[in-house]
């Protein structure tokens, strides 16, 4: 196991080198500078600002500096906003966007499990066939999409539920129901199909045979085995979530880190678009290398032919 | 037992069967294609994927052809007006009218798709094949190529690459291919590993053809049928993606004209003039849906064993 977590750490630690340095390279290999209304600014002025962000150094030094900071924790100042620091306009968004998102996961999670587990308990009946339309239409309608439909059905016209301003908790309920049914699409049809799998096997008959009641059967010997699988599915998504939440916080015109992330693409924001994009590779590896790991301590199987490695 | 004894050997003589008889076969054969096409046929989901893509394929191309209106001709005077005469889907906010927009947008989506998947088919088929074949120190040095690549969240990516590019559709499906691969190098990797080993590659090598040889003409056609599914998952990604990248900003930008171009003018207007929205949502959706669809079915009637 210690040898397979060193080896997925070493990956992670690379990937995120990589990201990080080619990012750094693209950015400064923009043509033109990264000041607004340039043709506005005087040339003394213009030096200025460029020797105030470190932009006159040669690239390798800005590399190093720019390195040097960023394991810092500090990710530059934004070209637009005032130049407040980057990283506390994640500090700032990223609560929002994190809360919206967890609370998608959650609701989608419990909603996959249950919808999944009754599907495949009942295969081939009505049930199982709805579930997976369920599954089919919410891996197929894009998050932006369900949340334009909740935004102008739930919020416009049956009035229910806020849509736009970020004041309460209820302002969170849409934009993460918009989030979830990708979630609930994705968890029920893989616990769906390792159900269908898991009902098939030996032991469950052993589990039966015991005399145990059906609902030790389904939740203690059934629903756990078809468990360790689904988690396999956590990894791709958080990602989607992620991408997903860029455009859902448009749509609802939340004050999360996508919005502040889409506003620095459109207004040509280097320092912090760089800032942001190392935060996201950053998160989403994490996230990937966490699942890797959990579905190792939950596999034997995988530590074991990880070991071998 | 006692009856048996009494039947005597003579009551018995060889069946008279010509050899060419006991050979011949009782029933057609059915080849590999047409098994496939059997278990496609009778998946429901399957067919009704595959004609809803028909159907939009048709409408993308002669749609526009049903009215006399262009996609960007902005007929100020009747701007936001939903669903009336020949404007089937209604006008948008600059009057342009959007049954032709919904279907050249349709149209712009569905060619940035195809493009992405062709570009994934040749990267990803060069490279897994090349990995899988020669195996040893190539497959190793190549596999910690791919287990990079595949650790990199191609949204990072592909945000990237748009940002150096001006967007266009080539752009677009250049930057959505660069990590779109990936997926497709590993499936045609495992596949060339597990069936290089077999004896028509021998017999094939007996004979002296070039490595080239067996792959493109002994290895790949055998590998199809996994390639074929990865496609048609690619394509629904590949029009999400876009109209993700448009909702954004990043892909095509106004006043060309895609599915998630349309969706994001549309989604400014959203609590006034709903339809605007619906049109190009249902498309984009429909579509996603109908490779899903089809992915799936093809999956179940190219691997049996697969099926659940």
């Amino acid at each position: 196991m210690l040898r397979y977590t060193l080896k997925r750490l070493g990956y992670m630690v690379v990937t995120l080198w990589l990201i990080i340095t080619i990012t750094f390279f693209i950015m400064h290999l923009l043509p033109g500078t990264p000041l607004k209304n340039e043709e506005k600014i005087p040339p003394q002025v213009r030096e200025q600002i460029l020797e105030q962000y470190g932009l006159k150094d040669p690239l390798p030094v800005q590399y190093v500096k720019f390195m040097g900071n960023l394991l810092q924790g500090d990710l530059g100042k934004s070209m637009t906003l005032d130049g407040r620091n980057v990283a506390d306009f994640i500090v700032e968004g990223f609560p929002v966007s994190a809360f919206v998102g967890s609370q998608a996961v959650i609701f989608g999670t419990l909603i996959g499990l249950l919808l999944g587990t009754i599907a495949g308990l009942n295969r081939g009946k009505l049930v199982d066939n709805a579930a997976i339309i369920v599954a089919v239409l919410g891996v197929s309608v894009p998050s932006f999409v369900m949340g334009g439909f909740l935004s102008y059905f739930v919020g416009v016209k049956l009035q229910w539920l806020p849509t736009g301003l970020w004041e309460s908790y209820e302002s969170s309920i849409l934009p993460s129901l918009a989030l979830s049914f990708g979630v609930i699409a994705q968890i029920s049809r893989y616990v769906r199909t390792e159900m269908v799998e898991v009902l098939d096997q030996d032991y469950m008959k052993t589990a039966k045979a015991k005399g145990l009641n059906r609902s030790t059967v389904i939740i203690r010997h059934a629903l756990r085995n078809a468990l360790i699988p689904a988690v396999t599915v956590l990894g791709p998504l958080a990602v989607n979530i992620i991408t997903g939440s860029l455009v859902i916080e448009q749509i609802f015109a939340l004050p999360g880190l996508g919005k502040f992330f889409v506003q620095s693409i459109q207004q040509n924001d280097y320092t912090m678009i760089m800032g942001v994009t190392v935060f996201y590779s950053a998160l989403i590896i994490i996230v990937i290398f966490l699942v890797d790991l959990l579905y190792g301590l939950i596999d034997p199987r995988i530590r074991i032919s990880g070991a071998k490695e | 037992m006692e009856k048996a004894k009494n039947l005597s050997p003579d009551l018995f003589k060889p069946a008279q069967i010509e050899k060419k008889e006991q050979d011949a076969l009782s029933r057609k054969s059915v080849g590999y294609w047409q098994d496939v096409w059997g278990r496609f046929r009778s998946n429901l989901g399957a067919v009704l994927g595959l004609s809803l893509i028909v159907l939009t394929l048709l409408l993308a191309i002669f749609g526009p052809l049903a009215n006399n209106y262009d996609w960007q001709t902005q007929m100020l005077d009747v701007a936001n007006k939903e669903s009336f005469s020949d404007h089937y889907f209604g006008t948008d906010h600059l009057g342009r009218d959007m049954w032709q927009r919904v279907w050249y947008g349709a149209k712009i989506s569905l060619t940035i798709a195809f493009l992405a998947a062709f570009l994934d088919v040749v990267i990803g088929v060069t490279f897994g094949g090349i990995s899988g074949y020669f195996g040893g120190r190539v497959d190793m040095v190549m596999q910690r190529i791919l287990e990079v690549m595949y650790s990199i969240p191609n949204l990072i990516v592909i945000i990237l690459m748009l940002l150096i590019f001006d967007p266009g559709i080539v752009p677009v499906a250049i930057a959505m291919a660069i990590t779109g691969w990936v997926p497709m190098a590993r499936v045609v990797r495992a596949q060339v590993m597990k069936l290089k080993s077999q004896e028509y590659v021998l017999a094939a090598r007996t004979l002296g053809a070039s490595h080239a040889r067996i792959l493109l003409k002994h290895l790949i056609p055998n590998v199809m049928g996994p390639i074929i599914i990865a496609v048609t998952f690619a394509i629904p990604s590949a029009i999400f993606f876009e109209a993700f990248l448009a909702f954004i900003g990043l892909g095509i930008r106004p006043p060309e004209a895609s599915l998630g171009v349309l969706i994001n003018d549309a989604s400014t207007y959203l609590q006034i003039f709903p339809y605007q929205l619906i049109y190009p949502s249902v498309v984009l959706s429909i579509i996603i849906l109908s490779f899903n669809l089809l992915g799936d079915g093809l999956r179940d009637a190219l691997d049996p064993r697969m099926r659940k």
